[in-house]
Order: structure tokens, then sequence, then C-alpha cells
């Protein structure tokens, strides 16, 4: 397989985007490179920008691997991006109101009426519920990924609780602090106002019971979450409360935090929890990381909850294979961004053809993330096929598959020198009732591995920096 | 501000003081070992008294050797109070409180914590090394305390990490005097008429002022004196008066930022007007021990009523 290299053009020339930086990289000393590399480890160490891996108690807080060369995008490329990333987020937001009220899409035929039914994603609560502003994706990461000059194709879309924004904004503030000179050669744009961009978004979105300056908190699962690090990082960003469950409870008809001089209610809150565990009394009641009753505060207008609960069912895998004609039926356009061509399983034709594709294809479950449970065809061993075949037997409608696609590389530093290694890309978006921004760049994904498609932190993932050139 | 914040605050702080006062513990108790040969296991024994953990210690350990007993105080992650512990707890306390610190406060526990758990992952074995490492310990902390001062608002945050530091402190000093009570007492049976001096400069080694009490009271030690001195002495920064006037400063503060008056302030504020009112020679004569055994509760009422006064749980 042949892979897109995003930074040389052929054996000696760099793309555009890249060629300051490979002039730049070209006069360095690799011995000064490799020390500047193990000080960003450093920096990443002292800040505390670690991730809990889980199922491995009491094991050390992690760091994700960090790459000091920075993926590089044109101006041009990425102003053509946004314009696929703008239609589709806006669409997702339609689909999303249009399920929960009138179901037109269904009406239409245009995606099967099963699979929003028999979909764990889709809450009953929220029919007929408007959130405030009518926004029901506040932050959306949608994962790209590049195979071409011009192809790029989206991977997944997440609608829920996308993270990483942290590793983002962490990755720039350390290349800012040892590589100065760099910036001032290239003209970057700059990613630094994202929090406070989320700040006003989701202020611009308060419920109606909110009078004043809204207040804001971040409900957090707690501590030991593998991505604590990040909630707390983006409270104290955006000036707001880190709460968790058990400072919270309702009084008056309003969602309240416990201060230190009683409770006061919050007004927006940005949930880092899922759907299933936000409200004992309405969803698991076993819950003990949610808020009690919340569902019925929030359906009064009480508090604007981001994302909205029920916003899941338009990032589940198998309406992802839907996205072309959910974006057609809901812009009146042709989706600008392609998707990945999608089998699914559920379907018999389709499965026929994936159980005799196995090795070819990469298959994932329809709820499933972070890399887990999912089969790399080509990377998987005889045995973890016959393996992965049982399950997919079973209980084929719990899969998609989808080909293996050559994926770009950029490239890393190694002790030495550059080496390719492949990457995705998440641009982070912000949905108000006024616009929808897109912070430029947004967390690019490296496998570190050499000849490895995984890309997923959990699985030994790094990051980089990601620059978008000015124009 | 949250209540589970301010707790996350005041906790860190108590962690932060802990260990340090730990450091100062042994740093004494380490001296006295490596000046006298003999009664070397009555002197750690007193130590970790002092540190309540004697109980635990002799569960685990049959004598008092100098290794396992600084093992134990400085890195067994066993001991929740040892050096690394409390640092551990420091930290996990910090994280909670994360969004109320300044990145400069968190970084300097988050590198405290990298720092002493590389030094001490390891078995002291090198008698060498200790007094480096116990310089380190309280330097760590320094360098918290240092960019609280340098970097925190003056404002209800700052005034819960100050309560946690002087509650936790005011506890030390106090069961350091609760230890070594008799060796004060002007006419106690060991002692004869003239102060052990080992013992008294362990009192104040443990409290690293030493050299504090020579500035002020040039000439032979008292009794009196040195009990004066970690007693009453509103000067002396870790004096029971001195933690409980800084206890009674912060909580005024507070009842001023949240107009109100909070029980745990009357309760301090009592408690400082009873110690300004009375002389060492009243507390001799009521009775050093029950003076420190009655400081001791009340302290430890006042750390119970700021926590509900402020709503740390729910």
């Amino acid at each position: 397989m042949k892979f897109f290299n995003e930074m040389m053009a052929d054996e000696t020339s760099a793309r555009e985007p890249y060629q300051i930086y490979k002039e730049w990289f070209d006069s360095q000393n690799p011995k000064a490179l490799k020390r500047k590399s193990a000080e960003a480890e450093a920096v990443f160490r002292r800040t505390g920008i670690t991730f809990n891996v889980y199922g491995k108690k009491d094991a050390e807080e992690r760091l994700i691997p960090f790459d000091i060369v920075p993926r590089i995008i044109g101006a041009r490329e990425w102003m053509k991006l946004t314009k696929g990333i703008d239609q589709r987020v806006r669409a997702i937001n339609a689909f999303l109101h249009d399920i929960y009220h009138k179901q037109e899409i269904l009406k239409a035929g245009r995606i099967p009426q099963h699979l929003i039914e028999n979909n764990e994603a889709f809450l009953p609560e929220m029919i007929g519920v408007t959130p405030p502003g009518g926004v029901y994706t506040h932050i959306v990461g949608i994962d790209i990924v590049r195979t071409g000059e011009n192809e790029f194709y989206v991977l997944e879309d997440n609608a829920r609780t996308p993270s990483g924004v942290s590793y983002m904004l962490e990755n720039r503030e350390t290349m800012l602090q040892m590589f100065p000179d760099l910036f001032a050669q290239n003209r970057v744009q700059q990613v630094s106002d994202y929090p406070h961009s989320l700040r006003r978004s989701l202020s611009d979105c308060a419920p109606s019971a909110c009078t004043g300056k809204p207040v804001l908190g971040v409900l957090t699962p707690g501590i030991h979450n593998s991505a604590y690090f990040e909630h707390a990082f983006l409270a104290d960003q955006m000036g707001a409360e880190l709460v968790e469950g058990h400072d919270i409870k309702i009084q008056n008809g309003r969602v309240c935090m416990r201060t230190t001089k009683g409770y006061e209610p919050v007004d927006v809150l940005y949930r880092r929890v899922d759907d299933d565990y936000l409200d004992p009394l309405n969803f698991n009641p076993d819950s003990m990381l949610g808020v009690p009753g919340i569902m019925d505060i929030y359906r009064a207008g009480g508090i604007t909850i981001a994302n909205a609960p029920g916003a899941g069912i338009a990032d589940d895998k198998a309406i992802y294979s839907y996205m072309p004609e959910i974006i057609e039926f809901y812009t009146g356009e042709k989706a600008l961004l392609e998707n990945v061509p999608t089998w699914r399983c559920s379907e018999a034709d389709s499965l026929a053809y994936v159980l005799e594709h196995l090795a070819e294809l990469v298959v994932k479950e329809v709820h499933g993330s972070g890399g887990y449970g999912m089969l790399v065809g080509p990377a998987a061993s005889k045995k973890e096929i016959t393996e992965f075949r049982k399950k997919l037997e079973a209980r084929p409608s719990n899969y998609i598959a989808q080909p293996t696609l050559a994926l770009s590389t950029t490239p890393v530093f190694t002790k030495s020198e550059l080496a390719p290694r492949h990457v995705d890309l998440r641009p982070f978006i912000l949905v108000s009732p006024n616009e929808i921004k897109i912070t430029p760049g947004g967390l690019t994904r490296v496998a570190m591995k050499e000849g490895s498609l995984v890309v997923n932190s959990s699985q030994g993932g790094g990051t980089k920096d990601t620059w978008v050139l000015e124009d | 501000m949250l209540g589970k914040t301010a707790n996350g605050l005041f906790w860190m702080f108590r962690y932060l003081e802990r260990s340090e006062n730990i450091a100062r513990l042994v740093e004494a108790g380490f001296r006295m070992a490596l000046t006298r040969s003999q009664r070397q296991g009555g002197d750690w024994s007193s130590v970790l008294t002092t540190a309540g953990l004697l109980e635990q210690y002799e569960a685990k350990y049959s004598d008092f050797e100098n290794k396992s007993v600084m093992d134990f105080l400085l890195r067994d992650r066993t001991n929740p109070s040892s050096v690394l512990s409390s640092m551990a707890e420091a930290r996990r306390n910090a994280r909670l409180a994360r969004t109320a610190l300044t990145r400069e406060v968190w970084e300097a526990v988050n590198e405290s914590w990298l720092r002493l758990s590389e030094v001490l992952k390891s078995p002291l074995q090198d008698k060498e090394r200790i007094p480096d490492i116990l310089a380190l310990i309280r330097r760590q902390s320094a360098q918290v305390q240092g960019a609280v001062q340098g970097t925190m608002l003056r404002n209800d945050i700052y005034d819960f990490t100050r309560l946690g530091t002087f509650v936790e402190r005011a506890d030390n000093t106090a069961r350091i005097l609760d230890v070594k009570y008799y060796v004060l007492l002007p006419s106690g049976a060991s002692v004869g008429s003239s102060l052990d001096n080992v013992q008294w400069e362990t009192i104040l080694r443990s409290v690293s002022a030493q050299q504090a009490y020579r500035w002020l009271h040039q000439g032979e030690p008292t009794a009196s004196a040195i009990a004066k001195f970690l007693i009453l002495d509103t000067c002396m920064p870790r004096s029971l008066s001195f933690c409980v006037k800084e206890m009674d400063l912060n909580l005024r503060y507070l009842n001023q930022e949240y107009d109100q008056v909070s029980e745990s302030s009357q309760k301090v504020k009592a408690l400082q007007q009873e110690m300004k009112a009375c002389t060492i020679e009243d507390i001799f004569e009521s009775g050093l021990h029950e003076f420190i055994g009655d400081f001791l509760q009340r302290n430890l009422a006042i750390a119970g009523q700021i926590e509900t006064d402020y709503r740390f749980f729910a």
C-alpha cells in the first residue's frame, strides 16, 4: 500500500506547508532536538497532563507521548475542510432536532425506523424537548483522515463528549515555549482562545431560568476518570466550577452546587458524564456519578446540559453510514466531506461480504470507542480473525466494517531523524445559537509504532501540535 | 467556591505541613541517634509517639533501628502519615482543588511529589543522603508556600490554605509538647534541677527553633522559658499562640467576605482570648499536661467546625 506523505512531495522537496519547517529542521542539530524532546516530556509531567488507563488499578498516571514535529496544514486545505465540517455539524444538529420532534427523515424513508427505535443512544426522554438555544451539540469533534492530496474522509463524528482539546492547547503552549523561533518564521493561526470561546458559546445557550451572568459548571465523574486532567483544565480555563454528582442537588426547581456559602444555582452544565449516568432517577438507577432528577429540571428549562442528552444518536456508528443522506436531507446539498464506505453487518449481503474479507477490513463495534473491541484485519493474526468471526456471527448488528484506509503519514522525530507515522485529525467545533466556530487545527493523533494504523492514546498513540497556516 | 474545593485546599495544606513536620521530627531524632549511643530506641519511640504512629510501627517492626524508623516515617506508603504518603495526599487534594490553584502552585506541588517519589523510591541505605533528603523535603514544601505567597489572590481560597496549615501545625507542636512535657516540668523525676540538654535541644530542633530561641533567650535554657516560647510566644511561627492567632485572622477574613460570623471563628476567638489571658506560670500551676491535652481537643473541634461551617461535605 502506498501512503500519502504530508511533509514530502518527493525524496528531497517538501510540500508547500512544510517548506519553511523543513528548512529549519535541516539546519538543526539532532542532538539538541533530542534534548528538546526529553524536555517536552518533563514539561508535560510537571504540568500534570496525564491520563489514567482503565482496567489497571493503581496504575501510574500516564503521559501521552508528544512528538515535537508539528503537523502542518495549509490555509487553503483548511478552508476546504472547514466548509465540510460546518455543513456536517449543521446537519447533525438539524438531524437531532428532527429525530426528537417530527422525525421527518424517518417518514421520508431516508433512514430505517428500527435504527432509531432500537438504539440505546436514542433517549425517549428527549422527545419533544428543545434544548436552550436549540443547540444539541455544543462541542463536536469530527475525526478526519487523509489519504491523498485532495482526499479527506470523516472517520467518525463525536457528538457526545469529545475529549482531547486540552492536549491541543497544551501541545501548542509547549511548542511555543520550546521553539519560539519557529513561530516567528511560520504564521500559525492561534488556538489559545478556545476556552474563552467555549465559555461564551455555552453562556449563549443559558436556560430561561438564568438571570444575569450565567454560572457554568463542568461535571466530571471524578479524579479517577481517565480524562480528569482535561475536566479540571477546562473548568480552570473557563472560570467554571468543577463539580461531581455529590456536589449537586436539586433545590427550588434549580440545579444547585454546594458552595462554602450554601447551595447556589448552576445555569450551564458542561457534563463529561455519559447519558446513562447523568440521572439515576431517569436513567441508570445505580449511577453514583449523576444528579437525581436533573432531567426533570432540564425539561422545565432550569438548566442547560451540554452536550444535550440523547445527542449520541448522531454519532452512533450505524447512523454514521447514513451521514451523506442526513446531510443532503437537511442542507439540500451534497456532503462536502466524504464518509468512509461502510458495510452494515446487520444487512445480510454486507455481512456475507465482510465475513469473506475480514483480513482486509477494519471491523468496529457500533457503540464502541477508544479503539477497543475492534479488528484491524491486515494487522490481525489468523487466530484473532477466527475469534472475531465468532463474535461477529453471533451479533452481526453490533458491527460495521470499513476498508483499511491508506492513512497519510507525517514525520515524527525518532532518536535522531524523521520517520513517517500514520496520523488522524480531530478538529473541535463549538456550536452556539449564533455561530459555528471551528478552532483552526485540532488534535493530531499519531501512531508511534512504525506501520501501525491505530492512533488511539489508549493503544499507545501519541499527539502532535497541529498548525494551520495563515493565508 | 465549592465546599469540596475548600476541603481540598484545607487538606492539601494540612498534608504539606504534615510532611514537613514529619521531616523535622526525623531530623531531630536522627541527630539524637547520631549523638548518643545509648537509649536510641527510647528517642525514636518518642518521635513515633509524637507522630501518633508508635502502635503502627510496632506492629511492623520489633526494634528501633535507624533504617527501619526512617523508612517507616519517610517512605512507607502503608503508613498514611509518612512523608511520601502525605505528599501523595497533598497532591491528590491539589488535583481536587485544581481550579482554585494558580498554575505555579499546582506545578510546585506536582513537582514536589515527582521529586520526592523519585528520591524516596528506594530504601535509605546511605546515611550521607539523609540530611540531603530531609533538606529537600523542607525545601519542596517551602517552594509550594512560596508560590502561594507570590501568586494567589488573598481571598477565601487563600484563607482555607492558611487554615489547613495552622490547624496542622498547632496539632504538631502540641503533640511534641504532649510527648515531651515531662522534660519541661520544673521538678521532673528524670531530670533533677537542670534541664537535660539533649532533650530540650531536641524539642527545639523538632520545630526548627533552636536558633530563634537562642536569639531571644541568651544564656541557660529554663523549662518555663522554653514552654513559654513554644506555647505563648506570638512571634514564634510554630508556637500554639501563633497558630491560633493565624486561624483567628483567617476565619475573621472569611467572616468579612461571607458576611457572617461562623461558629468556628467564635471557637477560635474564645481559645485565643483564654491564651492571651494566661501566663506560663498559670499553665504550670494547673498542669502542663492537662493544658496540652485540652488544647489538642479544642484544635480538633475547631477543625471539625470549619468542616461543618464551610460545607466541606454534603
